[in-house]
């Protein structure tokens, strides 16, 4: 750990040996009982959720207020709990999901009774009362313990006399104990709210292979489709080009005795047609794998594109070779988002952005133009299933008024 | 390959009225012109199936040539028109072209076993005078294949060929296409007497029955082939 860097709030916990004493550990120390300041104030607003949640199941059966009621309570829990899930996950080093059944798709007044049927809601009201009772006092006492001293001193100075002796012998054990006790008790608590609101690995599990059948069926769609418009792309142009040349070369070869002229001008109409058959041709070739990606990779080839978009982008993406399909897919997905930068968002410079980890590849492009760039355009969807296919994904903000980032993350492990 | 052709396409042939229907307009530009190269006026070019199917209803022309794909569903309505106005108006001639063969389609053109049909690779207008002889020839109520279906068919068959010699073979190939002995002859370069010594081999072989006329011949050759 640098000197420079203070450690952040939420870094990992660890079990470190408690003796030698030393200032890092002090540190640690101080830091960790802050949090656990932070997991006993969030008692109060669990308790009074935990509190609504029962008003709610009271109320809803008999009268619409219950629903209403739920409305507000059940976003509010699952806001209080998401913070706890994130600081709890940053805690142990690990993401810890809701596994919330997915209700947004329906009409507002009917998810508070899909919300009943959902495990990881009941969970979410579980936790509230633990963290409103057990988890309160489990996070109270190393502040308490830190805080006794201080406690002992106001009743020392205010008593005076014998109390004094009371200060001392008792502010020693409560400090060894704040010393040794802060760290496991902190990553208990953020072990047991794993425990609690994390969703079970067979449900994880679930969804994950539900999220993967959809994309599997999804990529099978796009291919299909991409297949067709190459075979579309290919009848339609250069194969019915060529066609052409060869009757045109066909009718000149009867005409060239008895109409030279004729003859001539049909061989220069094929001759044209022969380019524009090898143009079609090319272009169809950069629709299946550009010969700049398979030459420069996905560095090169985004430099390429952003010339040859008619507004200036500045690019910086410095990316290794990856494999083809990753390449290809984060290709096509950068190439769709400049194309509507230079079709819809009147911008005067846009920036490509593109970093690998070794992990994960993050591809950004931005703009500064009008925003309002609809996410569920056909463009932008066809982006997202190109990178769903990766298990990858596309966020974009585009606010009216702008600007627009469309930020790409395609996880990618390279041995 | 003027050898090849049994009409002839010099001058003085019957003037041929046909409807074109083709959607790239690149190609409907260089088929009228061939076309009418050799004495077939197009009273009428279209560019998609629902024209195509008015201009079969007029009774003022004497052949329909046309692209398998036609808009507005680019699969097979060009296809489709053909086998349709044979149904309505059987023996019309029909000269059906492709940018790829394939011998399903040419089975549901034959099917109907009048002859006057035609079905050809697009490359092969390219070879001007035998496109030409071979719109006459379906004109005349012949019978017209691509050598690649004829080819797939003969691979299809594989075994049973085997009780042809390399030349029987090679004649049965030309039969299928929808040659006569005469155009045989003059592709193999034997005489025309030798060329109907092997097609009475290969009919006695195959177990064919003997047609006297080149039609009827083409439609036993292609209905075998095919396996009925």
């Amino acid at each position: 750990m640098t000197d420079f860097e203070p450690m952040p709030l939420l870094a990992p916990v660890h079990l470190d040996h408690p003796l030698p004493v030393s200032g890092d550990k002090l540190l640690d120390r101080w830091r960790l009982t802050l949090v656990a300041a932070g997991y006993a104030l969030s008692g109060v607003p669990s308790l009074v959720l935990a509190i609504l949640t029962v008003l709610c199941l009271c109320l809803g059966p008999a009268l619409g207020v219950g629903v209403l009621l739920a409305l507000l309570v059940f976003p509010a829990v699952a806001g209080l709990t998401h913070l706890h899930r994130t600081a709890s996950g940053r805690l142990l080093g690990r993401e810890i999901s809701a596994g919330y059944v997915e209700t947004a798709h329906l009409p507002t007044l009917v998810r508070p009774i899909r919300w009943l049927r959902d495990p990881a809601r009941w969970r979410n009201v579980g936790f509230l009362w633990f963290s409103a009772t057990g988890g309160f006092a489990m996070s109270l006492l190393p502040v308490a313990l830190l805080t006794m001293p201080v406690t002992w001193f106001i009743i020392a100075v205010a008593g005076g006399g014998w109390t004094w002796l009371l200060f001392l012998v008792l502010s020693g054990p409560a400090l060894a104990a704040w010393w040794f006790v802060t760290p496991p008790l902190v990553r208990a608590r953020a072990l047991t709210e794993r425990a609690m609101l994390g969703s079970s690995r067979v449900a994880d599990l679930e969804q994950r292979v539900e999220h993967v059948e959809e994309s599997r069926a999804e990529t099978l769609d796009h291919s299909a489709a991409e297949v067709r418009r190459i075979e579309r792309d290919l009848h339609d142009g250069a194969q019915a080009r060529i066609a052409s040349v060869g009757m045109s070369v066909g009718l000149a070869e009867k005409l060239v005795r008895t109409d030279p002229e004729a003859a001539a001008a049909l061989l220069r109409e094929a001759r044209e047609t022969t380019v524009s058959a090898l143009d079609d041709l090319r272009s169809v070739v950069r629709g299946i794998h550009p010969p700049v990606l398979a030459d420069r990779g996905l560095s090169g080839a985004v430099e390429a594109l952003a010339l040859a978009l008619p507004v200036p982008v500045s690019v910086a993406v410095d990316i290794p070779r990856l494999p083809e399909p990753v390449e290809s897919a984060a290709y096509f997905a950068v190439a769709e988002c400049l194309a509507n930068v230079a079709k819809h968002a009147h911008a005067a410079r846009a920036w490509v952005t593109g970093s690998y980890d070794g992990d994960r590849l993050r591809l950004t492009v931005g703009d500064d133009g009008h925003g309002g760039a609809d996410p569920r355009g056909s463009g932008l969807v066809g982006v997202a299933r190109r990178l769903d296919a990766f298990d990858g994904n596309l966020r974009v903000h585009s606010p009216a008024g702008g600007p627009t980032v469309c930020e790409m993350e395609v996880p990618c492990r390279t041995t | 390959m003027p050898d090849d052709v049994t009409n002839g396409s010099g001058g003085g042939e019957r003037p041929l009225r046909a409807v074109l229907a083709e959607d790239q307009a690149l190609l409907r530009v260089g088929l009228t012109r061939i076309l009418e190269s050799g004495a077939v006026s197009v009273v009428e070019a279209v560019d998609n199936a629902p024209s195509l199917t008015r201009a079969l209803a007029r009774d003022d022309i004497d052949i329909a040539v046309v692209d398998v794909r036609l808009p507005p569903t680019h699969t097979t309505e060009g296809l489709e028109a053909a086998v349709a106005v044979r149904a309505a108006r059987p023996g019309f001639p029909v000269l059906v072209l492709s940018q790829w063969v394939e011998p399903l389609y040419a089975r549901d053109l034959l099917a109907g076993g009048e002859g006057s049909v035609g079905y050809l690779l697009k490359d092969r207008v390219a070879d001007v005078d035998a496109f030409l002889a071979a719109v006459r020839q379906v004109a005349d109520g012949g019978t017209v294949l691509d050598p690649e279906v004829v080819a797939s068919l003969v691979s299809a068959r594989g075994r049973p060929l085997d009780r042809l010699t390399d030349r029987e073979r090679e004649v049965l190939t030309l039969m299928a296409e929808g040659r006569s002995n005469a155009a045989i002859a003059a592709r193999l370069v034997v005489t025309e007497k030798a060329v109907g010594k092997h097609t009475n081999n290969i009919f006695t072989k195959l177990d064919l029955p003997q047609a006297s006329d080149d039609n009827r011949r083409v439609l036993a050759v292609l209905a075998w082939l095919d396996g009925q």
